[in-house]
């Protein structure tokens, strides 16, 4: 456990590097980094000096290792806009990011896991034709016009809910619904299958054999084995959740890390897009490196084999 | 025939919708008389069915139904370009570390593991942003974003073909390497690339729309379904059409291309099913 725990360290650190040296190289060739990193309307004299200062007249590789140092030190510089550390800009915008996605995600499970159940129990059934035909439906909806068309409905036509902003509870129904809409879709569709799987699986019939009530042979039985895939889905899913997040938080005004990333790359701010790239790929590792923890939980052969 | 359209239902859906949107495109000039950039300012705003502008107009007074129609070539366009180049740097990528077991696969595939862990969308955004605007520009960043779904299914698949009995005669035989990898070992990973790329398709669309309403990507006046939704935030309140209808399109191009995705993985590769 300790040697896989480590290894898992060592990855993490990996992605975050190497994401960052990524970027770091994307900017530089991009162009003049100090026409990227200044305003527009900058004199052409007070360029050099400039240049000088942030050092960009060093060589490429000196640049690289000073700004690799400074970011293991969490230095990210600081943000052209709001002329504050960068970093400390970025996770103050952490909080309402994970609150939404941790909304959307209650909400999704809350959905898609009993629909998914349903529509494996009751195949062929009007719920798993409605219930997949809506998944079908939810993944080709994209969340920006849903999102849209939510705020026509509710805020501009009925009144019923604020159009953006973070506030009271009422903020929260139209960004989680519609972060949600995709990843609920998914998740019902993989839930169904997962369990349509574990169904035909012999442990099923022996319960079944034995006299079992129909909900302890699907609650207990068949969910707690057909939960593999799902969890799979939602670590691997919490990433695009963070990615939709960018999205939804741009048209709820929602003030999160995805706006704010938004509106960095809009005003070429770098400082605070190479840290919040930092901050999204550390969480993302994180919250797989969590997801890895609760395999081990649902199924204990998974402990002992080796994970390469 | 109950049991063909359960197999095949969403399969003929699927083809269906995608059809007339690709022919929704390819006619677009014989549809409607309207340049979808030529603005009239006399007619700014009007709702649909309004004489002559079947959907309405915009703030300019364009019309909706041409800048919509217009719209499906671009999304088109650019979902063609991204999977065709995906597929054949992902796939090759893809195809030479799955059969050359060498260091440079293996460095390849790390690097692929890193991409993978980082937000598609993001991904393309950032990139987009640094490259810089424009259709050109859109495509090569989505390609740079979703290359390595291709490279990871297509050396799985390279690592079990390679071993079974025909490549293995094949290679007695004395073929060159050249041959053998395409003539031999491409076909049989073909049906893999090709599901990757129906399901990938939707999905460059999508995000060359979201990265378009975020203000980057596709510009105006160009119709690009993504940029006329960000134009129609800020008529929310007085026209709802300006962001009904590029939406709608957008929804019902992915929902087509999705089930002809899904109905070609089932008849394909049952292994995918999900």
């Amino acid at each position: 456990m300790r040697a896989y725990l480590l290894s898992r360290l060592g990855q993490t650190v990996l992605v975050v590097f190497l994401s960052l040296t990524a970027v770091f190289f994307l900017v530089r060739l991009g162009g003049d980094p100090v026409l990227l990193f200044l305003p527009m309307d900058i004199q052409a004299k007070d360029l050099n000096e400039f240049r000088e200062r942030l050092g960009f007249n060093d060589p490429l590789a000196v640049q690289y290792g000073r700004f690799i140092t400074r970011a293991a030190h969490g230095d990210f510089g600081e943000s052209l806009r709001y002329r504050r550390d960068a970093l400390g800009l970025v996770l103050e915008r952490l909080p309402a990011t994970l609150s939404l996605s941790g909304c959307a995600l209650l909400l999704t499970f809350s959905v898609a896991v009993p629909v998914g159940v349903l529509s494996a129990v009751r195949r062929g059934s009007l719920v798993d034709f409605l219930g997949m035909g809506g998944a079908v439906l939810g993944q080709a909806v994209p969340g920006f016009w849903l999102g849209l068309m939510m705020i026509y409905l509710f805020s501009v036509r009925l009144g019923w809910l604020p159009t953006g902003g973070m506030g009271g509870p009422l903020h929260f129904v139209m960004p989680c619904v519609v972060l949600a809409s995709f990843y609920a879709a998914r998740m019902a569709r993989i839930t169904r299958s997962s369990v349509l799987d574990t169904l035909n699986e012999e442990f099923v019939l022996t319960a079944r054999a034995k006299g079992l009530a129909e909900p302890v042979v699907i609650g207990k039985h068949t969910l707690k084995n057909a939960a593999i895939p799902i969890v799979t889905l939602a670590g691997l899913d919490t990433g695009q959740l963070l990615g939709g997040a960018v999205i939804t938080e741009t048209i709820f005004a929602w003030p999160g890390l995805g706006r704010l990333t938004v509106q960095a790359l809009l005003n070429r701010d770098f400082p605070v897009v190479l840290a919040a790239v930092f901050v999204f790929s550390v969480t993302y590792t994180l919250i797989n490196f969590l997801v890895d923890v609760l395999y081990g939980w649902l199924d204990p052969r998974t402990r002992a084999s080796a994970r390469a | 025939m109950k049991r063909f359209l359960a197999r095949h239902g969403r399969g003929v859906v699927g083809i269906t919708i995608a059809t007339l949107v690709v022919l929704a495109a390819v006619a677009a000039p014989l549809l409607v008389g309207h340049d979808p950039v030529q603005s009239d300012f006399a007619v700014g705003l009007k709702p649909p069915g309004t004489p002559g502008h079947p959907l309405g107009t915009d703030q300019l007074g364009r019309d909706l139904l041409a800048r919509v129609l217009y719209g499906a070539r671009v999304a088109l366009f650019i979902g063609v370009c991204c999977v065709l180049l995906t597929a054949v740097v992902g796939g090759l990528l893809g195809l030479l570390a799955g059969y050359f077991e060498g260091w440079p696969g293996a460095v390849l595939m790390r690097l692929a593991d890193v991409q993978l862990s980082f937000p598609f969308i993001l991904l393309a955004l950032t990139i987009n942003a640094i490259v810089g605007l424009g259709l050109r520009n859109i495509i090569v960043s989505l390609s740079v974003a979703g290359w390595v779904v291709y490279a990871r299914v297509v050396r799985g698949e390279v690592l079990s073909v390679k071993e079974r009995d025909f490549v293995h005669a094949a290679q007695a035989l004395g073929l060159g390497r050249a041959r053998l990898l395409f003539r031999h070992v491409l076909p049989n990973v073909a049906p893999s690339i090709v599901i990757v790329a129906s399901l990938q398709f939707a999905q460059f669309i999508v995000a060359e729309a979201a990265i378009s309403f975020l203000g980057f990507g596709v510009q105006p006046p160009t119709p690009a379904w993504g940029s006329m939704l960000s134009e129609s935030r800020d008529y929310l309140y007085v026209a709802w059409w300006l962001a009904a209808f590029p939406g709608a399109a957008l929804a019902l191009t992915a929902l087509g291309i999705n089930l002809v995705g899904d109905w070609l993985r089932d008849v394909l590769d049952p292994r995918f099913r999900v």
